[in-house]
């Protein structure tokens, strides 16, 4: 060991204390949002029994005749999501398969700063897109629907996923070793054959992640729902209506005058805990999938 | 770096298309040619897509963008209204979200590549990381509505916004400094500690500047994506009418993404030409960043090769 001056070891020592409290700060956020979300769910709770919030099939909060079934809010969360998920989960996947096994190495350079662009875009600008640009299209085909629906929403947002699920899949796909391509056409394969029959059953695991990532960004997009699905919770799965995502209805409360204290108040934060556990146990899933799918490989 | 990697391997891989000796479209069996021509047009529906959100936003709000957009306060006159409230408050919160989340992001990535070792805390830093990189956004909105508006007592200041969005960036920072640190050559490290440098004096002085490049990029792309969001501050309830320009930390604030949302949720059309003239300025102003990381990281693998 060195002989080190004292005055250098009273440095080091104050330097990873700071290091040590800046890494901390990650645990404080995540228990300042549990702590955030569960006491005044709490508080909710006092009021609105467990079983009128799961079992309810309206959500009017906000009216005289109040109803507090979430039900209205998760379906229409699940409504723009699927939509979202139906157009970017094949066609992230197929750019994904393209650009790994088929793209000259020129179109890659040139499509990764793309996807990157496209995926740093804010969502307030699939927003406006969503609802002045996709809605109006789809009203051609589709007179009968109104200026705010789940199904612009949702393919803007299928949109604005699609580089997420492009990328990761990407990587998932990357990770399957040369061996298995080449035993693939030892055998006989075509190109395609190895990629169906060798490639993506290798990868399954890291895109099932991707989806999963996916579907919890999805859930938890706010802008594009608060601007073109509309702020009517009704328990339907009809893509042409308006429907409330959870998010959009945080957006909503937010944005009146809500005074704090008030039932109306607590429900946002119901509403969001129930937002976090769900998009909090898709993350653990996928990371869960990704860490063993890394491990197979080693 | 991956990408890197990614070169090497397919430059030697025998059965990737080289140039030169690139098999004629149709000679492939008529699956392929299939899966071909519906992988490039998806590939050009996005581009064609990317266009459009661009193009369109810019075409609408192309007439607004006048200088005095730029100088005046929002108007219950669509024609009168400006942005100046507006692109002010985001400049105060992206100083303001560089100062706070920059030091703690780099310094936890530090951390927990230089320093941590493997126990518990790790583990849970590691975990937590990971698990608010996908926590939604709105979600930090509340947070930050009852810890800074609220408990702290900050009231709807540019100090809470810029609070809040710091703790949304960190996890992306946190992890894109890590990765830059990863790149760093262990021998940079072996060799100034060999020297007799101490741990600190080998991170700042060899480490820290090798993988500034890589930091750098990592954080334009977090920051830009910091100005964009909306919901953590219309959940903050920043979304109230304010004509003036932020002077201290503790000054109400809008931003031009909140501008855009409201002008955007009105029912006239006169104020969604003003909402697409706002996005078209944050737009403008984001790709430049993005640029800017990319040109970065271009210069940064060259050199590194």
């Amino acid at each position: 060991m060195l002989c080190r001056s004292k005055r250098s070891k009273v440095i080091e020592r104050f330097v990873e204390g700071i290091l040590t409290g800046c890494s901390s700060i990650s645990i404080l956020t995540t228990l300042g949002i549990i702590a955030v979300l569960t006491v005044e769910s709490v508080f909710f709770f006092r009021e609105v029994s467990l079983s009128q919030f799961l079992f309810d099939s309206q959500w009017t909060p906000l009216f005289l005749d109040k109803h507090f079934g979430i039900w209205p809010l998760i379906a229409g969360t699940i409504l723009t999501s699927a939509i979202a998920l139906a157009l970017s989960v094949p066609a992230g996947l197929i750019i994904a398969i393209y650009v790994s096994e088929f793209a000259h190495e020129r179109t890659r350079k040139f499509l990764k700063p793309i996807l990157e662009l496209l995926a740093g875009i804010p969502t307030i600008v699939y927003g406006y897109f969503a609802l002045l640009v996709i809605t109006p299209l789809l009203q051609k085909i589709f007179p009968e629907m109104g200026s705010f629906n789940a199904l612009s929403a949702g393919i803007a947002m299928g949109i604005m996923i699609l580089p997420m699920m492009a990328s990761l899949s990407e990587d998932a796909i990357y990770t399957v070793p040369r061996s298995l391509r080449e035993g693939a056409y030892a055998l006989g394969a075509s190109k395609l054959q190895m990629i169906l029959g060798a490639v993506l059953p290798g990868a399954i695991g890291g895109i099932t992640a991707a989806v999963i990532l996916s579907a919890a960004r999805a859930i938890g997009e706010t802008m594009i729902v608060a601007i073109a699905a509309g702020q009517q919770p009704l328990l339907h799965f009809d893509p042409l209506q308006p429907v409330e995502t959870m998010t959009a209805y945080i957006v909503q409360v937010s944005m009146g005058d809500t005074p704090h204290g008030t039932l109306e108040y607590h429900t946002l934060f119901a509403v969001a805990m129930m937002l976090f556990l769900l998009t909090m146990v898709l993350n653990v899933i996928s990371l869960l999938i990704r860490e063993r799918f890394q491990r197979m490989y080693r | 770096m991956q990408l890197v990697e990614n070169i090497s391997m397919s430059s030697e891989n025998p059965f990737v298309q080289r140039e030169g000796c690139v098999r004629p479209f149709l000679a492939r069996p008529w699956s392929e040619v299939a899966f071909l021509l519906l992988a490039r047009f998806i590939i050009i529906s996005a581009l064609f897509v990317l266009v459009l959100l661009v193009g369109n936003v810019a075409w609408d709000g192309f007439s607004r963008l006048t200088w005095s957009f730029f100088t005046s306060f929002p108007s219950r006159k669509a024609e009168n209204a400006g942005i100046l409230a507006a692109w002010t408050g985001s400049v105060w919160l992206l100083l303001l979200t560089v100062l706070f989340a920059l030091p703690i992001g780099v310094g936890a990535a530090v951390y927990l590549e230089e320093y941590a070792r493997k126990n518990r805390f790790t583990r849970l830093v590691e975990l937590c990381i990971a698990n608010l990189a996908g926590v939604p956004s709105v979600i930090y909105g509340l947070l930050g509505l009852q810890v800074f508006v609220r408990a702290l007592s900050f009231e709807r200041s540019v100090l809470s916004g810029a609070l809040t969005l710091s703790l949304l960036v960190l996890p992306i920072i946190i992890m894109a400094s890590r990765e830059a640190l990863k790149t760093v050559p262990k021998g940079y490290r072996e060799g100034a500690l060999a020297l007799g440098a101490t741990k600190w004096q080998t991170t700042y002085t060899q480490v820290l500047p090798a993988a500034l490049p890589g930091i750098a990029t990592g954080c334009i792309l977090a920051f830009s994506r910091a100005i964009g969001e909306t919901a953590p501050l219309v959940t903050l309830g920043a979304l109230t009418y304010v004509a003036r320009v932020p002077d201290s930390l503790f000054a109400p604030f809008t931003a031009l993404p909140i501008q855009a949302f409201n002008w955007l949720s009105r029912p006239q059309t006169e104020f969604h030409v003003n909402a697409a003239a706002a996005i078209t300025i944050l737009l403008s102003f984001m790709i430049v960043l993005n640029l800017a990381a990319i040109g970065l990281r271009a210069k940064f693998q060259k050199r590194q090769r």
